[in-house]
């Protein structure tokens, strides 16, 4: 278990947001009562969306499956709570662009009448790892960190990488968030459940929980829970953002860097977010898909902060009403923590798989100024984490120098958003960063598509060409038979002529 | 300083001779650029270019008679590419607001003509006579050589939608 | 939704590029305030008319340049060049100087690069080496120290005069720098034994009852605001401790060959410019590398630069042309001298893991 001398490194750069967690610090987690309606996108995850099997009208219990995943890389979708569908079509994303998702509603009965969720097995650390990852794959169980990656596929890295361990990122290193904290403190034995389990479809010997030393109540109930785990030791990581960042977890509590553009994986690690253990422990053993999450409620303009217990798809109207309702009006209302959260267009859109905390922020915690010009001072290559020069990606992303940009170092940059923070000259960089990948990713897609017409075109020619040969044969053909025709004719005659 | 007029234009004279005769002896011998950039082009024959196809225009853009940016289906990145191909300096601002289009046909108009479908360079139009005729968006250039013969004008150019998978953020507005 | 969504993070550092040269500009005040009490009222004069000159300089570019004047003259900018300017000018120069100073720093020296930011030289070294060059003999007619409320201390109608250039009976009372003194003795043939033997005082050096441009003289202020700056973190030690490291080690390796011709480190660390080059001029944020390792070559090269001038170049003092020199030399360092990325190597390629091919048996 030794977690006293578990050796710890250094990670570069980062900073040292104010943590303004201790509104919501130790707030127990309250359910949220079912709204009017449930708004379910059909794509929570990362990946190709779900195709729904139900349709309007149907009627549909808890926990049952709503729509099937497509391909590789997706994730099912199921019912928070028992109702009827009542449409299935376009609604706003929680996405900053304010576009639509295809989104199944629902309107709950109230009766909470679960699906058959009954289990054909007690124990299931007796499982094959592969029916492990099926049954993790079916409850739609993705990454609730917030990065929303479909959880079985990772699970499954096990049959191409040599793993040695399973990192739990228990971070959470942004400011305001609290719903791992939390969760950490109330079921820390399911959790322990929850990574064996893991461990067990990973076919790893150990696993390792972090967490972040602000989180002492949090260490101290899951060490309680592992006391008599042997393979699961808990570790308590230096507060820096941004430890949270699987690359830079790793780092910490291994000395090893991911090779760029690969994954952990390939240094014999897979890093699962604390809440998805819980999530699988939730399915594993009592056979419940992915259909509510914990959720922190809090910011300057919130009345009452917390830490909810929301079932998916809820609106976040409903969320800040039972938060209590504003004090004042908030200057942003966030998905997500401030670092790298996303602006979300409107508060009735819901909460998804990945929505970890909602923020209603006030002008002064936002602390946005007026852009001004850089003035080259140096502070975000030293609070990059990833050892780039944020000040010349930037810039040559204003100058639309995307390719200059990428010698930079874009496609390393993880978008955390520490350059940013501490940028005297309040210059957005992050929306520099994220506006040059879009850019090169449009550009990689109009090349893509020019290739695309270049070969229809080709192709479209040489059937063209076919079909003007086939014309002339054919016309060579009959002038042939005419002539033929005409030939024997003209004999027929001078042969009648003749007799 | 007589003298130093007379070396002076020696030595001009000289070096220009020497020019002279290097610029012929290394002349370059015609230009396989023009089948490099015929290469660059869609190759769709759309004739937006004012060239009467692909080739023509290459073989201008090689002369130099014809801008990069003329091509509007290669849009911003074929003349980021034809820049760097010639080596000369892009200026782009006149392509900024074009948007790439896509054509879409109004079903209830159509009435299976096929004049559109035999058109399109890129076969991108499905239909039959007198069927329905619809566009395949993934495969449509914006070239509009559809939308000029439809006799019913039931075919609308519109730019491409905008779906969570290609929208990105927008360049932060320059401050001041 | 049609306005554009604004972009995160949604919280950040108590930073601004005004709160950075409000520290710098306290940091100054010391050094500044005993520089005027020690030569009065024209030090004053001068000391004013030149960031006035430096504020009106940057509201007419920015009014030329269509910028929003409010926004840029508020964040202290001008105000610290011209603070900076006047610091390295002799305390009695006549009032066009300042001015003159004040129209090359701002206007050439920042805003015809594009503003803030935009600039390739230090702006307050580029006023100086300009005014040095044009007006070699204002730039070093240098006075000794007439403190304030002493007897030899101009008043008010003759601190005018001083400054706008009238007649004045204390026209004649000019003194030399130790710096310039030492190099015209040298020149001369003269050892440093005997030369300093009537005039090296480092005690007088240090607090900065000598001749010199206004501000520079006394080092322990100077020093005292440097430290202030270390400690709030406005700059890093990597440039004022390289740039001191290398100005005493030559300055002591020369001096063991020849104590006679090379003076001792401690003489250049207390005169002249060196903390304020070191600590204020070199570390311009917008002039210098942008990481820490390029801040170390930077500060190297340049201390070895100071110390070169001033021993074998044609000035006596070499700060703001050693700055120059390597704030030319920073858009290379910035270009060679990059961090390595994270999961790469130094080149720039995926780092890698592989085991060797084969494992040694003993």
């Amino acid at each position: 278990m030794g977690f006293a001398d578990f050796k710890l490194f250094k990670i570069r750069g980062g900073v040292h947001p104010a943590e303004n967690k201790h509104a919501t610090a130790g707030h127990p987690i309250t359910p949220v009562p079912l709204a009017d309606r449930l708004f379910i996108p059909l794509q929570q995850h990362i990946g190709a969306p779900a195709e729904p099997i139900v349709k309007r009208g149907d009627k549909v219990c808890k926990g049952q499956l709503l729509a099937n995943s497509q391909g590789m890389i997706s994730a099912p979708v199921h019912a928070p709570t028992s109702g009827t569908v009542i449409a299935i079509g376009k609604y706003p994303a929680p996405h900053p662009s304010g576009l639509p998702v295809r989104t199944i509603i629902i309107e709950p009965d109230g009766n909470e009448c679960w699906a058959d969720v009954t289990l054909p097995y007690s124990d299931p650390l007796t499982l094959d790892p592969d029916e492990i990852a099926t049954r993790v794959a079916a409850a739609g169980i993705v990454g609730m960190g917030g990065a929303t990656f479909p959880s079985a596929v990772k699970l499954n890295l096990r049959k191409r990488y040599k793993l040695q361990q399973l990192v739990i990122n228990a971070a959470e290193c942004e400011p305001y968030l609290t719903c791992d904290d939390q969760l950490m403190r109330e079921h820390a034995s399911e959790i322990m459940q929850g990574i064996a389990i893991m461990m067990h479809a990973l076919q790893v010997p150990e696993a390792i929980v972090a967490i972040e030393a602000n989180k002492p109540k949090a260490i101290k109930a899951m060490r309680e829970a592992a006391r008599h785990l042997s393979a699961i030791k808990v570790v308590s990581v230096p507060v820096q953002y941004p430890m949270g960042s699987e690359k830079h977890l790793v780092q910490t509590l291994t000395g090893k860097e991911t090779p760029a553009r690969a994954l952990t994986a390939d240094i014999g690690i897979v890093v699962h977010n604390v809440a998805t253990a819980h999530a699988v422990q939730q399915c594993l053993y009592h056979g419940r898909p992915l259909i509510d999450r914990v959720v922190t409620v809090t910011g300057g303009a919130v009345k009452n902060p917390g830490n909810y217990l929301t079932p998916i798809g809820t609106p976040v109207s409903m969320l800040f009403e039972i938060a209590g309702g504003f004090n004042e009006e908030p200057s942003r209302i966030i998905g997500g923590g401030p670092m790298m959260g996303q602006p979300l267009p409107d508060t009735k859109v819901p909460i998804v798989k990945g929505s970890g905390g909602i923020l209603a922020l006030t002008a002064q915690e936002t602390a946005q100024k007026t852009a001004m010009p850089c003035i080259r001072c140096g502070s975000c290559v030293t609070a990059c984490p990833c050892g780039l020069l944020p000040l010349e990606m930037a810039n040559r992303a204003r100058a639309n120098d995307l390719d200059g940009s990428v010698k930079f170092g874009l496609m390393d940059c993880i978008a955390c958003g520490s350059c940013a923070y501490v940028c005297p000259s309040h210059i957005p960089l992050v929306q520099y960063f994220n506006f040059a990948k879009g850019a090169l990713a449009e550009k990689q897609r109009a090349q893509h598509k020019q290739e695309e017409i270049r070969r229809l075109t080709e192709f479209r020619n040489q059937r063209m060409e076919a079909q003007k040969q086939a014309k002339r044969k054919a016309m060579a053909k009959r002038k042939a038979e005419m002539a033929a025709k005409k030939a024997r004719e003209a004999e027929e005659k001078s042969a009648e002529a003749g007799a | 300083m007589i003298e130093a007029i007379f070396i002076i234009t020696l030595l001009g004279m000289s070096l220009g001779l020497l020019l002279g005769a290097a610029s012929s002896f290394f002349a370059v011998e015609g230009n396989p650029l023009e089948a490099e950039i015929e290469a660059m082009l869609p190759g769709s024959q759309c004739g937006q270019c004012g060239y009467p196809g692909c080739s023509p225009a290459a073989a201008a853009i090689a002369n130099g008679q014809a801008d990069i940016t003329l091509c509007p289906p290669g849009g911003r990145s074929l003349a980021q590419q034809l820049a760097e191909k010639l080596g000369v300096s892009a200026d782009l601002s006149g392509m900024e607001d074009k948007e790439p289009m896509i054509a879409k046909i109004r079903e209830d108009l159509c009435i299976g003509c096929t004049k559109c479908f035999k058109r399109c360079p890129t076969d991108a139009i499905v239909g039959g006579p007198k069927m329905i005729h619809a566009v395949i968006s993934d495969a449509c250039t914006g070239c509009e050589k559809c939308f000029d013969v439809c006799p019913t004008e039931c075919i609308g150019m519109h730019p491409l939608p905008k779906t969570l998978q290609n929208w990105y953020w927008p360049k932060p507005a320059i401050a001041a | 939704m049609s306005a554009s969504p604004i972009s995160g993070p949604y919280t950040h550092e108590n930073s601004s590029i005004r709160k950075t040269m409000l520290w710098v500009m306290l940091a100054l005040t010391p050094a500044t305030a005993f520089g005027i009490y020690q030569f009065g009222l024209p030090a004053l004069w001068l000391f004013v008319i030149t960031i006035a000159a430096c504020l009106l300089a940057e509201a007419a570019s920015l009014y030329v340049a269509g910028k929003p004047i409010k926004a840029y003259l508020s964040d202290g900018s001008a105000i610290l060049t011209g603070w900076l300017l006047a610091m390295t000018l002799p305390p009695w120069a006549p009032w066009w100087i300042g001015v003159v100073g004040a129209l090359l720093a701002i206007v050439v020296g920042k805003q015809v690069f594009g503003g803030i930011g935009q600039n390739l030289f230090n702006p307050a070294m580029v006023a100086r080496v300009a005014l040095l060059i044009s007006f070699p003999l204002e730039m070093t007619t240098w006075n000794a120290p007439h403190p304030l409320f002493s007897a030899g201390t101009p008043n008010l109608l003759d601190s005018l005069r001083i400054t706008f250039d009238l007649q004045t009976h204390y026209d004649a009372m000019s003194s030399a720098t130790i710096l310039g003194h030492v190099k015209t003795e040298l020149s001369r043939g003269i050892g440093l034994s005997q030369i300093f033997a009537d005039s090296f005082n480092p005690l007088k050096l240090g607090i900065g009852s000598v001749s010199g441009s206004l501000g520079e003289t006394s080092a322990v202020l100077i020093f005292a605001g440097g430290l202030l700056l270390l400690f709030t973190r406005i700059i890093s030690w990597h440039i004022p401790f390289s740039m001191l490291f290398a100005i005493a080690l030559l300055a002591s390796v020369f001096n063991l060959i020849d104590p006679e011709r090379y003076p001792p480190a401690m003489y250049h660390l207390l005169s002249g410019a060196t903390f304020l080059g070191v600590f204020f001029i070199a570390t311009d944020l917008v002039t210098s590398p942008v990481t820490k390792a390029g801040q170390l070559v930077f500060g190297l090269m340049c201390g070895a630069l100071v110390f070169v001038i001033r021993t074998w170049a044609g000035y006596p003092e070499g700060m703001a042309f050693a700055v120059m020199l390597m704030n030319g030399v920073t858009p290379m360092i910035d270009h060679y001298i990059r961090p390595r990325i994270y999961g790469r190597t130094r080149k720039g390629d995926p780092i890698s893991y592989d085991e060797p091919a084969e494992a040694k048996n003993d």
